[in-house]
Parts: structure tokens; sequence; C-alpha cells
């Protein structure tokens, strides 16, 4: 199969969306033209014009208010949101209104919006420009939010979010730009909350998402050297969260660590560590083992910022402990 | 003011004007090295602005930035080792390392922050308005923003609060004509920012911002105004920036020829030097002085910056908390 980027293959499932269904439309901040800040929408703006792929002002809120008044009615918007940093700005219409709509109105209105935003540590850009907020959105009712590791992934659920009937927080991982990975030609879409064994273990299973995954995977890799099999489990998308694939994999081995680049305190693994608690608590011997990043802001300075994500060695170390 | 106070204070200018340039080309070289991680965007070709309004200002004033802070940074009085330090990420610099480009801070000089976020300083610029006002001082602050980010929710919320309370502030808009690579006729209907002023009842001028004596005389009445408790200006200054957003854009949605006129014919500091000399307020001598000691400075600084620590990876977990 050919190999293609992670951008690449967003850019497929964008290109591919404007094709099949006239109500998808994109904006955002320099998405025109310029192809986005990554490079996303590239040559997008081209092929399917201006009514199609929109510039807007800097304005998040603007932005986020226009998919919500557009998808209300009739349309398909798969909006930008440069960095998920930027979401407070647009905070409002994310909280109270495309969440809350469809509830408030009794169900008789959809809400089919993408909200599509680039996370995550690892350029130096600091504290505006690094964040991991996935848990804020997953604890929003009437939201998705979807968090892809390979171009694979990121194709097939970029594809299904567009199609999904809700709300969806889509939230890319900038460090994986560059990140090749076969991707089949044809049309094929991943569903919404069903994770991937993206590696097979008996001793201990390690639930993680986005660039944490590959993290994971040689964590795994290595302790494969001294005898201890991980399963490395990729939930792709944290709401709705595939609790079964999960739990199924604790009852197998037992133990569980689960990593994740955002802050440790109500963290997302929080909530899976809650989960396990209550589905596999009779199949675990031993403790829940977080490994996260330390509640800081994202520092600037690449020693602090290396310190600051967690490594291979934090997984490692953690998989011994409950060994 | 006198003829020699006058001399000083445009030499002043002159000085700020090419640390300002000396800064930025020397962020432009190392960040090319790869001595500098993470993005830059260069303030060259709008030192006019920084230049004008922070001259016109008191030292206990404040200054709110952005994303291309290092130019009001340097024009409020930034010590140029301490602003390198930062851009490298090490111990020494402003914020620890823990900062960078787009978020040097020293409260200590009225610096209340570069901001990551477009149209982020407008609020807090109210903020510490209203605080000046509060203890009782006549501190004022210039609030610097792009064209772009006067459609963000902060510009309006942020002007219209300060006009209803009178709030000692200067919304300085620099005017480069784009956000990023989209063309202010395309973000915006229209074509002057200040228009906007009326919306919220306080004075709106637009002025040539590569002019910096015109940039200096604005802030001048616009600081007395806010300062005597007649409240807001928003004061708009016509520039361009030379070169791309940040640096490594690939700038192609810029016209070279405009670019070219830009920097050849309405370069600020060119401007300001052919003024200094055919005005005969200073000699070509004097001004090559000037040149020859900023550089010093600034490969002093440099030096600073490079031979300063790096911060230990402890460090990431500490100024969480007071
Ligand atoms: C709220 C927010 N939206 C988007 C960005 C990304 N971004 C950084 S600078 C910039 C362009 C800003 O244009 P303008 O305000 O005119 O300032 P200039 O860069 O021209 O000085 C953009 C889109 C950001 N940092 N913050």
């Amino acid at each position: 199969m050919r190999e293609i980027t992670y951008v690449q293959a967003l850019n497929e499932a964008l290109r591919e969306e404007l094709k099949r269904d006239e109500s998808v439309f994109i904006a955002g901040e320099d998405v025109g033209l310029y192809g986005g800040n990554l490079g996303v929408t590239k040559g997008l703006f081209q092929e399917f014009g201006e009514k199609r792929v929109k510039d807007t002002p800097i304005s998040e809120g603007a932005i986020v208010g226009l998919a919500a008044g557009a998808a209300a009615t009739g349309l398909r918007p798969c909006v930008e949101i440069m960095y998920v940093d930027f979401m407070g700005l647009c905070l409002e219409q994310i909280l109270n209104q495309t969440s809350k709509l469809r509830y408030m109105f009794g169900g008789k209105m959809k809400l089919p919006l993408v909200i599509r935003t680039q996370g995550g540590a690892g350029f130096s850009a600091a504290a505006h420009h690094s964040q991991s907020l996935e848990a804020f959105f997953t604890h929003i009712p009437g939201l998705k939010v979807v968090m892809p590791s390979t171009p694979y992934d990121a194709k097939g659920l970029l594809k299904s979010s567009i199609r999904d009937d809700n709300p969806v927080i889509f939230i890319e991982h900038k460090f994986l730009t560059d990140f090749r990975g076969p991707v089949p030609d044809d049309d094929y879409t991943l569903p919404l909350g069903e994770a991937e064994i993206k590696r097979e273990g008996k001793n201990v299973t390690i639930i993680t998402w986005s660039y944490m995954v590959h993290v994971a995977l040689e964590a795994a890799e290595r302790l494969a050297g001294e005898g201890i099999e991980a399963e490395v489990i990729d939930v792709r998308t944290l709401k709705p969260l595939d609790e079964e694939t999960v739990v199924g994999s604790v009852e197998k081995t037992g133990k569980a660590v689960i990593l994740h680049e955002a802050c440790r305190t109500s963290g997302f693994g929080a909530e899976v560590s809650a989960l396990i608690a209550d589905k596999a608590f009779d199949y675990l011997d031993g403790p829940v083992k977080r490994v996260t990043a330390p509640d800081t802001p994202v520092p600037f300075s690449p020693v602090l910022e290396r310190a600051f994500m967690p490594k291979p060695e934090d997984v490692i170390r953690a998989c011994q402990e409950i060994m | 003011m006198t003829a020699q106070i006058e001399r000083d204070k445009y030499l002043d200018m002159y000085r700020t004007m090419v640390r300002i340039r000396g800064f930025e080309s020397n962020v432009e070289r190392l960040f090319a090295e790869g001595k500098i991680p993470g993005f830059v965007h260069l303030y060259i070709g709008e030192e006019a602005i920084a230049t004008g309004v922070c001259a016109a200002l008191r030292e206990d004033d404040y200054i709110t930035s952005t994303h291309r802070g290092h130019g009001h940074c340097v024009a409020k009085g930034g010590r140029l080792g301490e602003m390198f330090a930062e851009i490298y990420g090490k111990r020494t610099g402003y914020c620890k390392g823990k900062g960078g480009s787009m978020h040097i801070a020293a409260v200590e000089k009225g610096i209340l922050g570069a901001n990551g976020i477009v149209g982020g300083g407008l609020t807090l610029a109210n903020g510490a308005a209203f605080s000046a006002r509060y203890r009782g001082t006549d501190q004022v602050v210039a609030c610097f923003f792009g064209d772009g980010a006067t459609n963000n929710a902060t510009f309006h919320e942020g002007v219209n609060l300060a006009a209803l309370w009178n709030l000692p502030v200067i919304f300085v808009c620099e005017n480069n004509q784009y956000g990023m690579s989209v063309p202010q006729k395309h973000h915006q209907k229209i074509v002057d920012v200040s228009v906007r002023a009326q919306a919220y009842g306080i004075p709106g001028v637009t002025i040539d911002g590569n002019d910096v004596i015109k940039v200096y005389e604005t802030a001048m009445e616009a600081i007395s105004r806010a300062r005597r408790g007649d409240g807001p200006t928003l004061m708009e200054c016509k520039t361009y920036r030379h070169k791309g957003h940040f640096q490594g854009d690939p700038d192609v949605y810029r016209d070279k020829e405009e670019v070219r006129k830009w920097i050849t014919e309405r370069d600020p500091i060119r401007r300001f030097r052919e003024f200094l000399l055919r005005s005969k307020i200073s000699s070509e001598n004097d001004l090559e002085t000037i040149d020859r000691e900023v550089e010093g400075e600034i490969s002093e600084a440099i030096r600073f910056a490079e031979e300063s620590p790096l911060p230990a990876p402890e460090e990431a977990l500490e100024d969480v908390y007071a």
C-alpha cells in the first residue's frame, strides 16, 4: 500500500468529503490560498473555490458561531481552529451553542459540524501553542472527541466525523505532521467509538491516544526485550470511548498503565482509570498507573519541554513497577 | 521643546530604531543557524511605531504587546541580554526560558508581556489601566495590536469597556496590512481601522506609521489625553513588515513589487536618518557612532545569552503557584 503523511491523509479526507457532499464546506484562518497553518487544506481552495473553502478573520468565536448556525440550517461545516489553545476564544460557541442546541430544542435539530484543531507539544511553541486539552471537551455533553495517531486513522476518522450528525472536536497532533503510513487509495471510513489494539501483548495493557501511541509502542518494544509483553491500545476516540476493548484487554493482562501527554489532574486518564476500577477490578493484580505530563503549563526551552512530555522510559518504569 | 532636548530625543529614537532592527536581524540570522527554538515573528519595517509610542511614554507607564513583540520590548527599555537569553530558552532570560519569543515580559519595565493570542493584550491593557486609576496614579497603558486583531472579539470588547470607563489606554493598531497571509481587504470591509473608534465614542486617527516623528507626536497627544482622564484613543499606524509573517514563512501571498516598494522607498529608519541629516539635527558621523555602539551592545547581549546556562529540567515544575 502507498504511504502518505498524516497531513496528506487529512487533506485527502477533506477533498473526498468536499467532493462527495455539496453541503460540506471548510472555514478557518488561513485555510484558503495559504492552505492552512500546517498545510491540511492545501490545494482545496484552488480546487473547490471560495464558496467551499473560506478564509475567515482571526475571530475564533465567529468561526465556531458560523459553523453552528450553518449546521443547524442544513450544512456540514468542517472548520479549523489553528491550535487547540485558542479554543478559549470560542468556548462560548462550543460550550453553550453547538453542544447544547439539539438537547435544548428537544432533539429537533442536528448539528453536524467538525471543529478541526491541532494540539500537543514538541516544537518549543510554549504554553500558548502546545496544550493537550482533550479532557476538557470530553466533559461537555453533546460533543464527540477524536484524536488520531496515524495517517490511516486520521483519514478514516475525519471522514466519519464529517459524516456524523453531531459536533465533533477533532484534535490532530502537530508532532505527527510529517509522520508517514500506509493509506489505501479507495474510500473508507472508521467508526467513531472503536479503539484499536496497535500491538498485542499479554502482561500489561497500555492505554493511550494521539502522539503518545508512538511513545507507548517504543516502550513496548523495549519491554519485550526484558520479556514483558505489553498490549498497546489506541482508543482513537475519547468520546465515545470503546470501553469494551479497554476492559477486555485488562481482563486479559491484569495490569493497566494509562499514558497521555496532557497534564495529570483531571486528565482523561483519570476517566479511564475509573472505568477499569469499575469494570475490571476483579481482574486487576496491581494498581492502575498513570503516566502523564506534570501539572504545569508547557514550557518553552527544549530541555524543559522534554522534561514535560512523557517519554518511553516513564512508561517502562510504570510497567516495571506493577510487574 | 528646546532644540537640545529635541535633538536628544530624536537621537534616542534613532538609537531605538537601530536597536530594534539590529536585534531582529540577528534573531533572523540566529534562527536560520538553528540556535533559536520555536518560532519568531520579526518586527523589521515597523520600528517607527514602537519607537515613537514608547518615546512618548513615561518610564512607569505600561505596554501590552503581541506575538511580534521584540520591538515593543526593546523600545520600552527591555534589556537586550535578557531578551536574547529568553529567546534562546536560557535560565537568565526574562521568563527563565518558559516564555520564549512570543511571551517576553518585564513587569519592572512596565512590559506586561508579548502574547501568543492575537488580541490577547486588549483586555489586559484595560486591567492595567483600571488598576492605575484605582491606585490613584496617572500612569497610562499603550496597547499594541495588528490589523488582524481588530476583528477579534477582544478588540471590540476591550475598546468598548475602555471607552465607557474612560480608561487611560492608547490603542495602537499596527496596520501592516496583513493578518498572516490574508490582506486587509479580505479580512475587513473598512480601509481605515480608526473609523471603528466612532462606534465606541472615542477619537480615532490614522497616520503614517513609518514616520517616527508623526507617531511620536500623535502618541504624545493621545497620552496626555489619557493622563488627563479623558479616556482612550484609537491610533492606527499604517506600516508594512519587510519579512514574512514568521521566520520560514514562504510569503507567497504578497506581491513582490509591493514588498520591494515598501522596503526601498518607505523604510522607516532610512527615512528618519535622511530627515536627521537634512535638517542638520545630526551629522553622518553621529549616526554612524550610534550604529556602531548598538552593534556592540547586540554582540554583547548575544554573548550573554550564549554563555548563559540552560535551565535544569526540574525547573519545569517551578513557578506554577506563588
Ligand atoms: C487568537 C489567535 N488566533 C490566531 C492566531 C495565529 N496567528 C498568530 S499571528 C496571526 C496574524 C496576526 O495578524 P495581525 O493582528 O495583523 O498582526 P501582525 O502579525 O500583522 O503583526 C495569526 C493568524 C493566534 N496566535 N491567536
